[in-house]
């Protein structure tokens, strides 16, 4: 049961939050000017990092606001949380 | 009053004042205050409390505490019956109640004890060896063993008593009031900080209630019963007794199952039977102490033979005498103080057999002055007696232990055997918290290693789980742990701490010599199989004997984790507590590897079993769900509606008139919609208003279709898709103002939809400027539907125009209701999901009841009809209007629906270049079609497969099914929907639904049986 700390509300249990999956995905565009196979990558292709991976949370049981989370697929550390739109942060591998 | 015939006169945590009456399998025994169901059951001379797992043999308890594998009862009766309870871990109380269990017909005569006979059928992997094949003979095979082999039967009625959940924040955690966590609550407890101390037992101490320790020169529990009152005291100290720690989660969050009620007859008024805590820990220390091995030989599980340090246990604390003559068998220390301990209580003790060449020397004296033979070098090689003890069988090994040197050398008759195999700490929380152990040979134990541990699990391990065998070790660095804890947590002791505990008894002990598996006394020493000398247990609870572990060997497994699965062993609810490393050191023995390469199973909560109760706490019954009611719901109930759960709103199915069946309710009312006028209940609606300058940009990339050219004033049906390019919702759309619209969603996905448009804004579109707000519950709506519903609502709001031409189809406007709560002001949409003439009529929620009473007033010269949503579903099949979820899954695209015409190709939108991959471009997609069968009468159920021939058997390739099916009164006959393979091109032609064993011959068609009464070309929901 992960603590994390939403930046507008503070420390919250995990049950409050729901993860969106991979962050920094960009949507294309000009879809309409990418073959099947890059817009199926856009569509389908995630990462399964071991080690740390950037995703998106919302706190839905809260603010509702969503935010960017650096977070250790092994130890499930947090190591970093940021605002949507900005670069991922540099965290220790 | 004479006392049970196992009873010391003296001595024990125990109330000899009063007397407690018991029930075990119906016969009535005495306790007393301070027992536990194990200790009265051992003091009234209970040996036999069950029989075991697979071979039904007898057993009796081995243990005091939480690793007992052998006495698992059924407490209580009835609802309240709870199987699998550990009897040492029962607070006795006056009229409990406990049953054995695994036992048929009765414990001492027990049928299924002819496993034990046929054991060779038994092997390790035996379910996967004997039943792998017919696999249709499973169920039997399953039946025969679940009576057979089962553990407990669970309650047969619903359990009348309450549980509870309470969540928890604290800056120190510590698990465990041995001396240990005490030193380490009481020290951290100074600080200021907010300590929670839990521990699974009643009363705080730990092995200090048990093994007769001294610290600063008094009984070990008076120490600890001192730290405890203190620590009641404090008011930044919560201490919880009877309470176990299951779970150890990420970021220090803890599961705790508190026993609040179960050493009771039944709760307090008001009181919950146990509660589930959730507690959020700045730091824990893990103080949870070691678990006493048993040494593995032949038939070491038989009643009588026991822990060395469980015998101290019900001598020390509960005053009880566990045999008349005992012999103890070690390979560490443990045993001396417990030699002595059982001699003092009035125990014949004929010998010490220490497997090691050497006694500690400390205890000689009092073992010489006592009389207590002591045999160096010497081991246990087999036990006699069959429901109890009556001997044991003594051999010298050889210096690998894998062997006897000169056979059996003599026997000594005994009724009490006490194993010492070393200790075990009690790692199971550490491992779940994500830290990692490492091997400890000098020790034969594992102990907290590096490995992954996050910063984030924040936890100090110790005591006796730290390895930190020696008291004053306990006592000194659990103070430690508990100080440095809290200063972790930013809280520091002013002044001096408490005075610093000490020991009476400071000697370290030897090591032991870990011998895994003691051999036979028959020629094949070391296998310890049926013809030699009987079953070596290693796992008693999931009856997993030396022999199955060897095997496994034998048979290529090499991972413990697999050997486990395997075997079965350490999959008891103990989860192995006692056998996990005798386990280890067998299979890395026969592997010939050291211990670590072997591994060592990962730990996974619970560490104690939990009920289901405590998990559901108070979310039972009408609180399991929160249940949403429209503010007609009154008004459905008093009409007699039968409604139907749909997400957590109740709606109105039908309402049924007295004599009436469903069906015939449905028919009425489905008729009445097409022939006069309809009332429905639309209030469920998902409603969604979004404002802002960009809104109309916004919803140009939500919907498929267009919303840029919409007119204030008007509404538009709108498609949504994922990027997928799969549907995945729809619903009407009505454009409020320039900036400002009133989105419609479906029932179920209202609360997806939101988070579907927040995601988008908030993460992609973050430069629209476009707020969005649930309004689902501010408004009621009822739906008027029918040819009747023009004049009817022109009766309401006698200065609106309504005629085609002022308020045409696909707008809405706003009117005062004279005649409604003192001129009501209502949003009206031209919109409706039946293909009849419709108004939705909107008011603020409050006023929901009025307007539907004046409407059904103003309605009864129509014979208006109220409808559910059985009737509504009807009446949008029979125009084929879809439903999102019902005629699509989520594989589902517009066109695949015949909804080609809704896709803009001028603007991009969600999920449309998805449109034009090969996938979906394909021409045998699933499509929808009307079906009619070629028998009017027969309606063929939702989920029928379509098949191609007349033969309905299995295995055979659907070429689709049917989504929808129904009777309708307007066609006078039954028709259906489908998502057919290449569908849109196959109308007309003749199929075939798997059905009832037959194949059912139908016709496909348009899906559409009825054309909506409607004056523009665009269909509308
Ligand atoms: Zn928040």
């Amino acid at each position: 049961m992960l603590l994390i700390s939403c930046p507008w509300c503070g420390d919250r249990s995990e049950e409050e939050f729901s993860c969106g999956g991979e962050a920094h995905i960009v949507r294309p565009v000009t879809p309409q000017d990418m073959d099947d196979q890059a817009w199926g990558d856009y569509v389908f292709m995630r990462r399964n990092e071991k080690g740390v991976h950037f995703e998106r949370w919302r706190h839905g049981n809260g603010c509702g606001r969503w935010f960017n989370v650096a977070r250790s697929t092994v130890t499930h550390e947090i190591l970093a949380i940021y605002q949507v739109g900005d670069d991922r942060p540099e965290v220790p591998e | 009053m004479t006392d049970a015939v196992h009873r010391l006169e003296n001595g024990g945590r125990i109330d000899r004042t009063q007397r407690l009456s018991f029930h075990f399998d119906g016969e009535t025994m005495h306790g007393h205050p301070g027992d536990t169901l194990a200790s009265a059951l051992l003091a009234n001379g209970v040996r036999l409390v069950g029989r075991s797992f697979k071979y039904h043999r007898p057993r009796g308890l081995m243990a005091a505490g939480g690793e007992e594998p052998n006495g698992l009862v059924r407490l209580r009766q009835g609802g309240r019956a709870e199987p699998n309870v550990r009897a040492t871990e029962i607070i006795l109380y006056d009229g409990l109640v406990a049953e054995s269990q695994n036992r048929w017909p009765s414990l001492n005569f027990d049928l299924g004890a002819v496993n034990d006979r046929l054991s060779p059928l038994f092997p390790a992997g035996f379910y996967y060896k004997t039943f792998m094949w017919p696999a249709s003979l499973w169920p039997t095979y399953e039946a025969v063993i679940r009576r057979m082999a089962g553990l407990g039967k669970a309650a047969e009625s619903a359990d009348p008593d309450r549980y509870e959940k309470q969540y928890a924040h604290c800056d120190v955690l510590v698990v465990g009031a041995g001396p240990a966590g005490l030193a380490a609550a009481h020290w951290a407890g100074r600080t200021g900080a907010r300590v929670i101390l839990a521990d699974e037992g009643a009363e705080l101490g730990g092995a200090l209630l048990g093994n007769g320790q001294r610290i600063d020169g008094r009984p070990g529990m008076n120490w600890a019963a001192g730290i405890g009152a203190e620590l009641a005291r404090a008011e930044n100290v919560r201490l919880l007794p009877r309470t176990i720690v299951a779970g150890y989660y990420d970021h220090n969050a803890l599961t705790l199952l508190e026993r609040v009620a179960d050493h009771l007859l039944q709760p307090d008024q008001g009181q919950p039977r146990q509660r589930l805590w959730q507690v959020r820990a700045k730091q824990v220390v893990l103080a949870t102490g070691a678990l006493e091995r048993p040494l593995v030989l032949a038939n070491n599980d038989r009643p009588g033979v026991m822990g060395a340090g469980a015998v101290q246990t019900y001598i020390n604390r509960y005053g009880v005498r566990p045999g008349r003559r005992a012999v103890l068998f070690t390979n560490n220390d443990s045993a001396y103080p417990a030699a002595m301990d059982l001699a003092k209580a009035g125990v014949a003790v004929a010998a010490v057999v220490e497997l090691r060449a050497q006694a500690p020397l400390r205890y000689l004296p009092e073992l010489e002055q006592l009389g207590i033979e002591l045999l160096v070098d010497r081991a246990v090689l087999s036990v006699t007696g069959r429901k109890s003890v009556t001997g044991v069988q003594i051999g010298k090994l050889n210096e690998a232990g894998d062997g006897v040197v000169a056979g059996l050398e003599r026997r000594i008759d005994c009724d009490l055997l006490c194993l010492s195999g070393g200790w075990t700490p009690s790692l199971h929380l550490l491992s779940q918290s994500g830290a990692g152990l490492q091997w400890d040979a000098a020790q034969g134990c594992f102990l907290p290693g590096p490995g992954r541990a996050a910063a984030s699990q924040a936890v100090r391990v110790a005591g006796a789980a730290n390895g930190d065998f020696g008291l004053q070790d306990c006592l000194t660095l659990g103070a430690e742990a508990g100080n440095a804890a809290a200063n972790d947590a930013g809280h520091r002791r002013r002044g001096r701490g408490p005075r610093k505990p000490a020991a009476d008894d400071a000697a370290a002990p030897l090591p032991p010599r870990p011998i895994w598996s003691i051999p036979g006394p028959g020629r094949n020493g070391g296998n310890n199989s049926g013809s030699n000398g009987g079953k070596a247990f290693v796992d008693f609870q999931s009856d997993v004997t030396a022999a199955d572990l060897r095997l496994a060997a034998r048979e290529g497994y090499r991972s413990i984790e697999h050997v486990k699965r395997y075997t079965t062993t350490g999959m008891g609810t103990d989860q192995g507590r006692t056998s996990n490393i005798n386990a280890l050191g067998i299979v890395a023995q026969a592997l010939d590897v050291p211990v670590p390469q072997v591994g060592h199973t990962t730990f996974r909560p619970p560490f104690s079993p939990v009920t289901f109760g405590a998990l559901a706490g108070g979310q039972v019954g009408p609180l399991l769900d929160p249940v949403r009611r429209t503010p007609m719901h009154g008004w459905h109930l008093a009409a007699g509606a039968v409604f139907e759960p749909v997400g957590q709103w109740q709606r109105p199915y039908y309402y049924p008139k007295a004599g009436e069946d469903m069906a015939a309710a449905v028919d009425r009312e489905s008729l009445a919609a097409r022939t006069s006028v309809g009332l429905m209940d639309a209030t469920t609606l998902g409603k969604i208003d979004i404002q802002g300058p960009d809104a109309a940009e916004f919803l140009n990339r939500i919907y498929t279709n267009g919303w840029k050219g919409l007119a204030v004033g008007g509404c538009r049906y709108g498609l949504m898709l994922g990027e997928d390019g799969m549907i995945f919702d729809d619903g009407v759309t009505a454009r409020l103002g320039q900036g400002h619209f009133h989105m419609t969603t479906t029932t179920g996905n209202a609360g997806h939809v939101l988070d579907w448009l927040e995601s988008w804004l908030q993460t992609e579109w973050p430069e629209l400027v476009v707020y969005c707000t649930s309004v689902t519950e501010q408004w009621a709506v009822a739906a008027l539907c029918g040819p009747n519903a023009r004049r009817l609502l022109a009766e309401l709001c006698p200065d609106l125009d309504l005629s085609p031409a002022a308020f045409p189809y696909m707008t809405w406007q706003t009117a005062a209701l004279p005649g409604v709560a003192g001129g009501l002001e209502a949003r009206i949409f031209r919109i409706g999901f039946t293909g009849e003439l419709s108004f939705e009529i909107n008011v603020p929620a409050g006023h929901g009841p009025t307007l539907w009473q004046a409407l059904m007033a103003a309605g009864e010269k129509y014979a208006i009809t109220p409808f559910g949503t059985e009737a509504m579903h009807v009446l949008r099949a029979e125009v084929g209007f879809i439903i999102v979820g019902q005629e699509t899954d989520g594989t589902t695209t517009p066109e695949d629906l015949g909804l080609g015409r809704m896709v803009s190709g001028k603007k991009d939108f969600l999920g449309k270049r998805s449109l034009s991959r090969s996938d979906s471009m394909r021409q045998d997609r699933p499509a929808l079609v009307g079906l009619l069968t070629d028998d009017p009468g027969l309606r063929v159920p939702e989920g029928a497969q379509l098949i191609a021939g007349t033969n309905p058997a299995p295995p055979q390739r659907g070429q689709g099914h049917v989504t929808s099916s129904y009777h309708s009164p307007n066609l006078g006959r039954t028709f259906a929907l489908a998502m057919l393979e290449g569908g849109h091109g196959r109308h007309g032609e003749a199929i075939h639904i798997a059905y009832d064993g037959r194949a059912v011959p139908a016709t496909v068609t348009a899906p559409r049986f009825l054309d909506p009464v409607l004056e523009a070309p665009e269909r509308a929901k």
